[in-house]
């Protein structure tokens, strides 16, 4: 006889998997099926940056309790507190420095603006060509290559089913609940959550229903070993960088800057046009950057719908199907939101709102 | 300004500077690049410009004759050129290269990529101390600069290579201290019957293990190194008889040396080919995942050919016509007509290949020798992560290439996974039970070799930058 999960979780990443283990604690048999392994899509190759600095201003109580959820996570997800400064350097950046921070800290961010001479204390590898910065000390980042991991760990310690190079091909969906086409056979459940990040679109069209989904392909590098550089988390007035330097010496680049590729034509596509500025940014920050190897570039796809809130509730027109994904900021913010999620299929109240996926998407609404 | 070439070749050794000749006959403006200075690639590499008089030998006859090729050509060579970015721009290839301290793009209509192959060697305990050197290595440092690893050297591996790294160490003054090959005496003579069609090299080869035997050094048959002594400095290894699969059998035995060679066959380098979107297959018999291709060396990638070992080790004098096959595969991609050549060249290049492939078929280690690999084993070199770390990864649920190396960043160095992905590949079909074809290397990706931050960034005014507009509130 067939095992009857309560739900399966389409999408092993950190919103998949954090929503599975939820369930669970709650008392539901849920299974996970990725398509490749935990944790590999945008959950394991995003920079790894935890900043409220860089978050959107209503999603920011998600991205406060977000940081406390990594700060559990601790160790096994490589986690440091390290504060973090965010530079602008000329005026125009200033003035949209000065503009969105305030907004951030009344969102709640411990956001302060600082000195030249207290940052240059602070940070003296920095370049002396800044003109603004702001500080907030509950920046830091964590090591997303260990999410897969990290996760794996739990949801075997949990003893939650998962399964790896598992790609959903078909479902079909009666009074009693779904049926999975996958490798490993039919997979029965109850509830479906949809949770495949970037693959969100076809994943729902299995459904029948249509998802704005569209991604990003955000750009990523690491240097090699490097002396220290830098002690703190470093952004730019525009989010387009992101910096830390790891424990082990190597540095990380981010900041969102475009490659080529779709999710659905594989992997996506470093491109020089773009890793060459991202870099050339990254040094005029930080000059001693420059006589660092770069060892690796890569893409992750950031997934996102027109408005860039979250999808995160029930799935328009289908009884019993669940959709999470395209948080913006959703590295930091999953493991909370995945948690929120678990709380509302167990019919629980969640303790912050979620995010109705039949909403109008408006690119204006905020 | 741009550089621009109807076709550009990577790498000039004998498949590539073939292919960049054969195209360029055909009339194409041609760009052949590579790390060294001057064409010739790993086989053929020519001599430091230091060193005037040495006396001939066959490599370095063909890679002079090579040379003056490529000189007298219309091709346009680029030596001390590191390709560290292939991608499609416009209906062409865009390659970025590190030349001179900068980086520059070059546009190219059609690509050929011959970036050869890379040693394999099977870690065993001490294969990270100073004085171990691979093979291939080896015929490097014997080939450019005449000058030998150590004074009295242990020479191990599979084979032709480790009887002719063998025979150059005497050739150039050195004492060979013993040679230790996992292949037996039967395993040569099986395959003489697919050496006949090349009596040149079967009597290059017959000579270098006479020679030995003649001199006294011993030669260690079914034998394979499995650990090496010293710490700071290589001062010696243990041996021991295998049996048929390879694995270790017997008692240890000892050997004085103050230098190692070491490897077990050639893997073909693919990470140009899968940055330009080819897909792989997996051929052991090739020496593992190989770019798909035809036999001309055409790929399911429209305008990008492939040739030389990096196709499959095939070995030079297959490369030689595989690489002409290849350029005149881009030149029919551009408009020639190059099919009744590529006709004739076909069966030249089967024979060739032929024995290649039968030494190919020599040098390629059985699942035995995985044994030699111990817990405590260094495998990943660039993060000291030894067998067990790596097994417990993989027993933890690690099942593929890419999820180790996020685990553990085995392959996240320098070396980008060159020296552990075969080995931890193995280890995860292994533990799986799967056949190692189920087992894909990780995601290839640029810079295909390190690149300074400040020659990328290059000479830059902030206003340059062309920093995108800010993410919504």
């Amino acid at each position: 006889m067939t095992r009857i999960y309560d739900i399966a979780v389409i999408g092993g990443g950190i919103m998949g998997c954090a929503c599975a283990l939820r369930v669970a604690e709650g008392g539901m048999l849920p299974i996970v099926l990725d398509q490749g392994d935990l944790g590999q899509g945008a959950s394991g190759v995003n920079a790894g940056t935890l900043s409220l600095q860089i978050k959107r201003v209503r999603l920011m109580p998600y991205a406060l309790k977000g940081h406390h959820e990594w700060a559990r996570m601790g160790n096994a997800v490589g986690f440091h507190k390290t504060g973090g400064y965010t530079l602008a350097f000329t005026e125009h950046e200033a003035e949209l420095l000065y503009e969105r921070q305030r907004l951030k800290a009344e969102a709640g961010a411990p956001i302060s603006f600082v000195s030249a001479q207290t940052l240059r204390k602070a940070e003296p590898g920095l370049t002396q060509k800044v003109v603004a910065a702001s500080y907030c000390p509950e920046d830091g980042y964590a090591n997303s290559s260990l999410t897969g991991q990290y996760y794996r760990r739990r949801l075997q310690d949990q003893s939650i089913s998962y399964h790896e190079r598992c790609p959903v091909t078909a479902v079909d969906h009666d009074s009693n609940g779904f049926t999975l086409a996958t490798p490993i056979g039919p997979v029965r459940a109850r509830r479906l959550l949809l949770a495949a990040g970037a693959w969100l679109r076809p994943v729902a069209a299995l459904l029948g229903v249509d998802l704005p989904v569209r991604a990003r392909v955000n750009t990523v590098s690491v240097t090699g070993r490097m002396p220290p550089l830098v002690s703190t988390v470093i952004g730019h007035a525009t989010g387009l960088l992101t910096m830390k330097q790891k424990a082990n010496g190597t540095v990380l680049v981010g900041g969102g800057w475009q490659g080529r590729g779709t999710p659905q034509a594989g992997r996506g596509q470093v491109t020089a046009e773009t890793v060459v500025p991202n870099l050339a940014l990254a040094q005029y920050a930080l000059p001693g950057l420059g006589n660092a190897r770069v060892l690796r570039s890569w893409t992750g796809f950031e997934a996102n719908v027109p408005d860039f809130y979250p999808l995160a509730g029930a799935l328009p027109g289908v009884e019993n199907a669940f959709v999470l994904g395209c948080v913006r900021g959703g590295y930091t913010i999953g493991p909370y939101i995945g948690r929120l999620m678990g709380d509302f299929i167990l019919s629980r109240e969640p303790e912050l709102p979620l995010f109705d996926p039949a909403r109008n998407f408006d690119e204006e609404a905020t | 300004m741009m550089l621009q070439t109807d076709i550009a070749v990577i790498g000039a050794g004998p498949a590539g500077a073939n292919a960049a000749l054969a195209a360029a006959r055909q009339g194409f403006s041609v760009m052949l690049l590579d790390e060294q200075p001057l064409p010739g690639g790993q086989v053929w590499r020519a001599k430091s410009t230091a060193i005037l008089d040495a006396p001939a030998t066959p490599e370095g006859d063909a890679g002079d004759r090579l040379r003056q090729s490529v000189k007298r050509s219309s091709v346009t060579y680029a030596g001390d050129a590191r390709v560290w970015q292939i991608e499609p721009v416009e209906g062409a290839w865009q390659l970025h290269m590190l030349k001179g301290g900068r980086t520059a793009p070059l546009r190219a209509r059609a690509l050929v990529i011959a970036t050869g192959a890379r040693e394999f060697v099977q870690p065993v305990p001490g294969w990270t101390t100073p004085g171990v050197l691979g093979l291939a290595g080896a015929t490097a440092l014997f080939k450019q600069e005449l000058a030998l690893p150590g004074k009295r050297i242990i020479v191990s591996g599979t084979g032709p290579l480790v009887f002719y790294v063998a025979a150059e160490i005497r050739r150039l003054g050195g004492e060979v201290a013993a040679v230790v090959t996992p292949n037996s005496q039967g395993d040569w003579l099986r395959v003489l019957p697919a050496m006949l069609p090349r009596p040149d090299l079967l009597m290059r080869g017959a000579r270098w293990i006479a020679d030995l035997m003649a001199s006294g050094v011993p030669i260690h048959w079914r034998h394979a190194v499995t650990r090496v002594e010293g710490g700071s400095r290589v001062r010696g290894v243990g041996f021991r008889k295998l049996a048929p699969d390879w694995s270790p059998i017997g008692t240890s035995q000892g050997l004085e040396g103050d230098s190692l060679c070491l490897g077990n066959g050639l893997i073909p380098a693919v990470e140009a080919a899968q940055l330009a979107g080819v897909a792989l297959a997996y051929h052991p018999e090739l020496g593992g995942w190989v770019p798909r291709h035809d036999e001309d060396g055409a790929t399911d990638v429209p305008g990008v050919f492939i040739c030389g070992d990096s196709a499959g080790i095939r070995g030079a004098a297959a490369a030689e016509i595989h690489g002409r096959l290849a350029g005149l595969c881009a030149a029919q991609h551009l408009g020639a007509d190059t099919r009744k050549e590529r006709k004739q060249l076909r069966p030249i290049h089967a024979r060739a290949a032929r024995f290649g492939t039968t030494m190919t078929a020599l040098s390629i280690p059985r699942a035995g020798l995985a044994q030699l690999t111990t817990e405590e084993t260094v495998i990943c070199r660039c993060e000291s992560l030894t067998r067990s770390a790596i097994a417990a990864e993989i027993a933890g649920g690690a099942r593929s290439s890419n999820a180790v190396k996020s685990g553990l960043r085995a392959g996240m160095g320098a070396c980008g996974g060159k020296f552990c992905q075969t080995t931890v590949a193995r280890m995860i079909a292994a533990a799986d039970g799967r056949a190692e074809a189920d087992v894909p290397p990780p995601t290839p990706r640029p810079p295909l070799r390190p690149v300074p931050v400040s020659v990328l960034a290059g000479d830059f005014e902030y206003s340059d930058l062309p920093i995108p507009k800010p993410a919504p509130l």
